[in-house]
């Protein structure tokens, strides 16, 4: 584990966080939260966990995202907050 | 132990609380039903994120032996290499449910959005009270 690399991507991962519940675009909410679990995955393969890593990268930044552009295109982008 | 060691030493434990309060922030506080899903994704990454950071030291490799079918096999394994696999595992579980709870949740959302055309928590209250005035 090396902390510089870790505090790093820790503060990444709070930036895309609060931008993905903050921005007023489902698509960008969308994508924001593609970024974060991206981050994740890296923060994990960082820590020594891999198989998190690369379950994480292929399930909840793929599979999830394509889910949710999915969804996106089946109702609509539209929010207030 | 001096402050600066006590903050950056646990930065990962510090950096958990935070993602899960902005999580539990936008389950409660934001209006809009798919950012509340966001937010329970988000809150749900920041337990994994404990869960793995307990597991972890410093100067530990992956849980991976070395030479275990070499000639090395069949010798002790010293622990302290190697970050503790079972939070791992534990985890690995937890990332298939969040995407599966994620994925009902979705669905979930299309049958709201079919019946009433908005995610907005309070043109949905306003929708269902002009049903209620019409009974």
């Amino acid at each position: 584990m090396i902390w510089q690399l870790d505090i790093v991507f820790l503060i990444l991962v709070v930036i895309s966080a609060i931008a993905a519940i903050s921005v007023k675009d489902l698509l960008s909410s969308a994508i924001l939260l593609g970024a974060y679990s991206f981050l994740m995955c890296l923060l994990w393969s960082e820590m020594g966990a891999v198989d998190v890593a690369f379950t994480e990268a292929a399930v909840g930044a793929g599979i999830s995202t394509a889910f949710f552009i999915g969804f996106i295109y089946q109702t609509t982008r539209r929010t207030k907050d | 132990m001096d402050t600066a060691q006590f903050i950056i030493g646990k930065f990962n434990y510090w950096v958990y609380i935070v993602l899960m309060m902005i999580g539990f922030y936008a389950m409660i506080a934001k209006r809009n039903l798919v950012k509340k899903v966001v937010g329970m994704n988000i809150f749900q990454t920041a337990i994994i994120l404990f869960f793995i950071s307990t597991s972890s030291k410093s100067g530990a490799t992956i849980p991976i032996i070395q030479n275990a079918h070499g000639d090395a096999a069949g010798h002790a394994i010293n622990v302290a290499q190697y970050a503790n696999p079972l939070p791992h595992v534990l985890m690995l579980t937890a990332i298939v449910v969040m995407v599966s709870t994620f994925g009902v949740a979705l669905a979930l959302l299309i049958m709201v959005n079919r019946d009433y055309g908005t995610f907005e928590e309070d043109e949905i209250y306003e929708t269902l009270e002009v049903l209620q005035l019409k009974k």
